[in-house]
């Protein structure tokens, strides 16, 4: 068999073997294991430990099978299938059939048989299996062992040690997988169990695929115990609105509610895995919702009939002009997007757009134009499995992309070689063994400029990877050095943003200056298409860029822009919450499009409630650049997605265009395809030195404060706590305080110290954690100088 | 057959645990002998010995040996399996503790054969004093350059380090002791890789046990010929046999393979009180039991295999008729119970299960089907556990079965105490009965 890669360029010759499996002649690569190769040929084998992404264990014995001249039967989980091999599974062999049944009816000496109030019980491997190799009924009758009920190995994450069959799938997850080998095996024969050390709790960021690969109820999650049977949920495939890895998910409802949502398999992008953040928070989207219009009056908000508050909007709109600022913000849905950049353009005739609700520069900007939006998918996750070598540049994987950390690490187990240039080395970057190539904050353009040589000479091996998180937006001259590095080496160059809709929106055009498609808006041509794809004269598109980033907010707090489109924004997440705060406040006119109530909604003139993604269909796009449509979920929700609340505004203010359904957005689209002309240049910024004294780093934690993980006390409990990580020297240098107080511009923070291996003269906090978000309390960013001094009531 | 006193021939002498003691009756001769000698040769001498593992599988141990490829470039390493927790076994023990230094001087000339220059001593850590014998025999030869750099001008380095268990038979299993020894849990490990290509950190390994390596010195010591006078063609030398149970000297017993446990018997003065032997183990718990009618098979791997049974640590225990076949499987599977290490379902479950209906039967409170299900019960953990444990604890009852199935079927309303007075059984019993 010849595989080939996408280009088609033969990759490598696999070599097959052939052999004989309940009489049927199988031809598999060399190494295959039995019990793959027999799902090959129909045949289901029993297993409980086997996982097809588990390293074998052979602990369960449920899997056994007969092969010709070996005097014992064989786990067919362990036992790779040889060439001339004739193997006999339970289907033609009476020895394999009974001992299955043999293992199958030990299986449940000790296992409770609950099934009747145990979660798992309709979707249960132990269940199932006993059905198809089992006993029809037990011969044992002695006691059965018993274990306190249940336990929690974290916040999260229960634990029934009578139901567990000891497969020790759960723990080879988290050491081989996720690489937090922070439960284990305890004790030994019958009570054995599974178990943490004492006050270290199972707080890894993957725990919850535990859950899903549990063969048996013994762990279940504290969102979803004794919530529902499996066979009451109704299941639709769907795409994860946390972040940019773009997961698989099926979620799960009941009556209207989301009850749980469970990682999916897809091979090409996160295999059969998920993190907590996107299997656990979704409460918020029952919770706290704004349901109806509100318009504002003498100064409080009402609410509204959706006739009388699209009038209003369209009337302060209208009054705006094209004086109007659109911020889309990085969570919206491919759809979405797509519909502000269009609204924006066609409805309002403004080009002041920008999707970066969070620390963004020009520089930036350049370089998303230049070399990512509108671009065809090249690096993707298959890439960094197959590089030898890969760079990581202001991006955190485990925190910002878990999926992306997961899929370096499994590439890190068959020997890539991970870098990343920063001031930390995080507990991610240990985990994929990988090495710092250290900066302080805000000065990595330089240490790009002099990279050493070896790393320089690896990355210029074929299939070396760059990937730069959202963070380059805070360091200066750092997009440019990222894309001079990259042409002089080759690297693929990805850019991996945080947030799920970051992609797509650049991808759409919601940026200023920028059309969909990757178009520039500096091209008549460019413009002429999307003239045409919108229905609109060409001539009454903007044709000079308008306002992004901090210029947009300064432009309406200062009243060049009247009136402000807000749609998922809150002002904390930006660089400067006060220029925000006051950007929102000083405009004339505010529409906010949100779910939940918010630092925007407090000050917006006119608030329409949009829908959440479970209540419309949409789809995000990956860091790659794969499109990962989804259905809608609860199809009886009446809110409307915010494409069809700017349809239905477009509408009340006479805009002489139709067409913002998503389906036809997504048509639309599509239609209009990637731009293939020139491209503005990319970025030539300076590079800033480091600068003397303290210096903050700072970012995005996985679990935070973030408001979509609101309403999940469980999950939030899994959270690392907000601690200030200083060098073991900085600490010295300070006398060993146990709390240290950091002080910005506009306050101070009093955190406990954590040594770690960080640059010296650096602190290293989370950018927005409860009781720690550097941008609000200390009015300082990634890379800004802090006053760091010893102790501080924390 | 004569008893053939080889390791155990200068126990008489109290200072043979020392450097001294050890010297002063030829110790540490064979190694600057071997020294001299191409590890390939010393390979070659103990594969034409024909040594075969003392442990209780009986792997010949040169082959073993071999199984280790050479000048791959890594580090090699010697492990001694010195966990001996064998239910009535107990041989490796006495010889650490009266012999140390003859497992030494075999440990340094094996790494030297091997090329390894670390050699770990696993010993049970039940026994302190086996532990402090070993740990001093190897401070004392480490100050007298027997072990560290350049060993006797040699060129070869050694370091030997002494490590203690924590209480766990299963780490006796080869691969779950080296689990253990890197400092995890023992558990057995999944095979292949086998621990010649991939054993203690992941590098090529020997594993040993105690008797096997104290017997290297006098096999390269002595020779071949000398080796093999003893001992039959297919088990060649001289075994350290335990004779424990209702004898009347219980005790150490080093004689040639192929002497019978008949004569072993006499040298053990016979049954206490002249009462008949009812069954008996030729080698730990994990053997089959045999009858007073084979007590004239000869004592070799090829004989006891013959038999039905295996030779195991070659440490017969002797039961005579005051004992209840049904207690003592129950206590045989009460342990195995005890140590099953949960990994396998087989071993785990079934151990917990036998066990139940054992202790019911014990009771008196057992019945005619269960008496066929246990035999099902041990077939269905015999040959599918994960190691030898499960099939060691498969074993006792069949071979209780075949030979004492009344018993088992008196214990369906008869408890093992009204069928046997426990305190005639004890070996304390006369003194009881006075």
């Amino acid at each position: 068999m010849t595989v080939t890669n996408n280009s088609g360029t033969e990759i490598s010759s696999v070599e097959m073997i052939t052999a004989v499996i309940d009489d049927v002649a199988v031809q598999v690569p060399k190494g295959t294991l039995v019990i793959r190769a027999a799902e090959l040929i129909g045949n289901e084998i029993p297993r409980f430990c086997d996982h097809p992404l588990l390293d074998p264990v052979a602990a369960c014995r449920a899997c056994l099978i007969e092969v010709e001249g070996m005097p014992k039967p064989q786990p067919a989980c362990a036992q790779v299938l040889a060439d001339g091999m004739v193997v006999r599974t339970q289907r033609s062999s009476a020895v394999a059939q009974e001992a299955q049944q043999g293992v199958m009816e030990f299986l449940l000496v000790n296992h409770p048989l609950d099934c009747p109030v145990c979660d798992k019980g309709g979707e249960c491997p132990l269940q199932n299996q006993a059905m198809t190799a089992g006993r029809d009924t037990s011969r044992f009758d002695g006691d059965k062992r018993n274990f306190e009920k249940p336990i929690n190995v974290s916040a999260e994450i229960l634990l029934d040690r009578e139901r567990c069959v000891s497969c020790a799938r759960c723990t080879r997850f988290a050491d081989q997988i996720a690489g937090d080998p922070m439960i284990e095996l305890l004790e030994r024969g019958a009570r054995q169990q599974v178990g943490t050390a004492a006050d270290e709790p199972f707080d890894s960021y993957f725990s919850g695929n535990t859950v899903q690969i549990c063969p048996v109820g013994a762990l279940t999650a504290a969102s979803y115990r004794f919530r529902s049977r499996p066979f009451d949920l109704v299941s639709v495939p769907t795409t994860c609105e946390h972040c940019a890895s773009g997961c698989s998910l099926r979620t799960d409802f009941r009556r209207g509610t989301v009850t749980r949502r469970l990682a999916w398999d897809d091979p090409s992008v996160n295999e059969e895995w998920n993190c907590d953040k996107g299997r656990f928070a979704f409460a918020y989207q029952h919770h706290g919702r704004i349901t109806t219009p509100l318009i504002r009056e003498n100064g409080e908000l009402r609410p509204a009939s959706w006739p009388e508050a699209l009038s209003v909007a369209a009337a302060g709109l209208k009054a705006a002009g094209n004086a109007v600022g659109v911020l889309a913000g990085g969570r919206l849905t491919n759809e979405d997007a797509y519909a502000y950049s269009r609204f924006a353009r066609a409805v309002i005739g403004t080009d002041s757009i920008d999707f970066r609700a969070r620390p963004s520069s020009d520089e930036e900007a350049e370089l998303l134009m230049n070399a990512v939006a509108g671009t065809p998918v090249t690096v993707t996750y298959e890439s960094l499995q197959s590089a030898k070598t890969v760079l990581l540049v202001a991006f955190e994987p485990e925190d910002e992309s878990p999926i992306v950390f997961l899929r370096l690490r499994k590439a890190v187990r068959a020997g890539t070689s991970v870098h990343s240039i920063g001031p930390v080395l995080t507990r991610g970057l240990a985990k994929l063994s990988g090495t710092l190539v250290p900066s302080v904050p805000g000065a990595e353009a330089q240490v790009i400029a002099n990279l050493n040589q070896g790393l320089r000479d690896a990355l210029s091996q074929p299939g070396a990877v760059i990937l730069v998180g959202e963070r380059i937006a805070s360091i200066p001259g750092g997009a440019s050095a990222v894309l001079s590095l990259a042409q002089a080496t080759g690297a693929g160059l990805a850019w991996v943003p945080r947030r799920a809709g970051e992609r797509g929106a650049l991808d759409a055009g919601a940026l200023a200056g920028l059309l969909p498609g990757g178009r520039p808006l500096a091209d008549e041509q460019a413009r002429q298409q999307v003239a045409d794809a919108w229905g609109i004269d060409v001539a009454t598109l903007p044709a000079e860029p308008g306002y992004s980033g901090d210029r947009l907010l300064t432009a309406a707090a200062t009243g060049d822009l009247r009136a402000l489109i807000a749609a998922g924004v809150d002002p904390g997440d930006f660089a400067d919450p006060s220029l925000a705060a006051q950007a929102i406040a000083q405009a004339e006119f505010v529409v906010s499009l949100e779910h939940h109530h918010s630092q925007v909604t407090e000050q917006a003139d006119v608030v329409l409630p949009v829908a959440v993604v479970t209540e419309k269909p949409g789809s995000f796009t990956t860091w790659e650049g794969r499109s990962r449509p989804f259905g809608q979920v609860l199809r009886d929700a009446l809110m409307m997605s915010d494409a069809s609340v700017l349809g239905l505004l477009a509408a009340a203010m006479n805009a002489p265009i139709s067409g913002f359904e998503i389906a036809a957005l997504r048509r639309e689209f599509h239609a209009l395809g990637n731009w293939q002309g020139w491209r503005p240049d990319g970025p030539a910024h300076q590079a800033a030195s480091a600068a003397s004294g303290t210096t903050l780093a700072t970012w995005r934690f996985l679990l935070d404060a973030g408001t979509l993980q609101d309403d999940e006390p469980h999950l939030a409990a899994t959270a690392r706590p907000a601690v200030a990580m200083l060098s073991s020297s900085t600490v010295a240098a300070m006398g060993n305080p146990q709390t240290v107080t950091i002080t910005g511009p506009h306050g101070a923070l009093v955190l406990p110290v954590e040594i770690a291996h960080v640059v010296d003269d650096v602190v290293v906090v989370p950018m927005n954690s409860t009781g720690c978000a550097p941008a609000r309390d200390l009015g300082a960013g990634y890379g800004s100088p802090v006053t760091l001094t010893a102790g501080g009531q924390v | 057959m004569a008893l053939t006193p080889v390791i155990t021939e200068f126990w008489d002498d109290p200072s043979l645990y020392t450097l001294d003691g050890y010297k002063s009756h030829g110790g540490y001769v064979a190694l600057a002998d071997a020294l001299k000698q191409d590890p390939d040769s010393i390979i070659a001498t103990v594969k034409d010995s024909g040594l075969r593992g003392r442990g209780g599988a009986g792997f010949p141990t040169g082959l073993k040996w071999s199984f280790v490829p050479q000048n791959d470039g890594k580090e090699h390493y010697l492990v001694v399996n010195a966990d001996e927790s064998e239910p009535g076994a107990c041989k490796d023990i006495p010889i650490m503790i009266a012999n140390p230094h003859a497992l030494v001087e075999g440990v340094i000339i094996t790494s030297y054969a091997i090329r390894a220059s670390h050699a770990f001593i696993y010993i049970r850590g039940e026994v302190p004093h086996a532990i402090r014998r070993v740990a001093l025999a190897v401070e004392q030869a480490r100050a007298a350059g027997l072990i560290g750099n350049d060993i006797l001008g040699s060129g070869f380095d050694l370091n030997i380090v002494v490590h203690a268990g924590a209480g766990a038979y299963i780490c006796g299993e080869e691969t779950a002791l080296l689990d253990s020894l890197e400092g995890y849990r023992g558990q057995p490990r999944l095979k292949p890789p086998f621990p010649a290509v991939a054993g203690l950190y992941a590098s090529p390994t020997v594993i040993n046990n105690v008797e096997t390596i104290a017997n290297i010195p006098y096999i390269v010591g002595r020779g071949v010929d000398w080796f093999r006078q003893f001992g039959t063609e297919k088990s060649p030398g001289f075994k350290v046999f335990a004779v424990s149970g209702h004898v009347k000297r219980p005790g150490i017993y080093e004689a040639p393979l192929g002497i019978t446990m008949r004569e072993l018997l006499d040298y053990a003065g016979g049954m206490r009180d002249g009462r008949p032997v009812k069954f008996w183990l030729p080698g730990g718990s994990s053997v089959p039991m045999l009858t007073a009618e084979h007590l004239d098979i000869p004592l070799t791997y090829e004989d006891m295999a013959a038999a039905g049974t295996m030779l195991g640590t070659g440490t017969p225990m002797m039961f005579d008729d005051t004992v209840s076949v049904v207690k003592a499987v129950t206590r045989w599977l009460e342990f195995y119970k005890h140590e099953s290490c949960g990994k396998c379902t087989p071993c785990r479950e079934g151990t917990y299960w036998i066990t139940g209906v054992l202790e019911k039967f014990e009771h008196g409170h057992g019945s005619s089907e269960e008496v066929e299900t246990l035999v099902t019960l041990c077939n269905q953990i015999s040959g599918r556990s994960f190691c030898a444990l499960g099939d060691a604890a498969a074993t006792p009852y069949p071979a209780a079965l075949k030979y004492f199935r009344d018993e088992f079927d008196a214990a369906i309303t008869t408890s093992a105490d009204e069928q046997f007075n426990p305190s005639a059984s004890y070996v304390f019993a006369e003194a009881v009965s006075r």
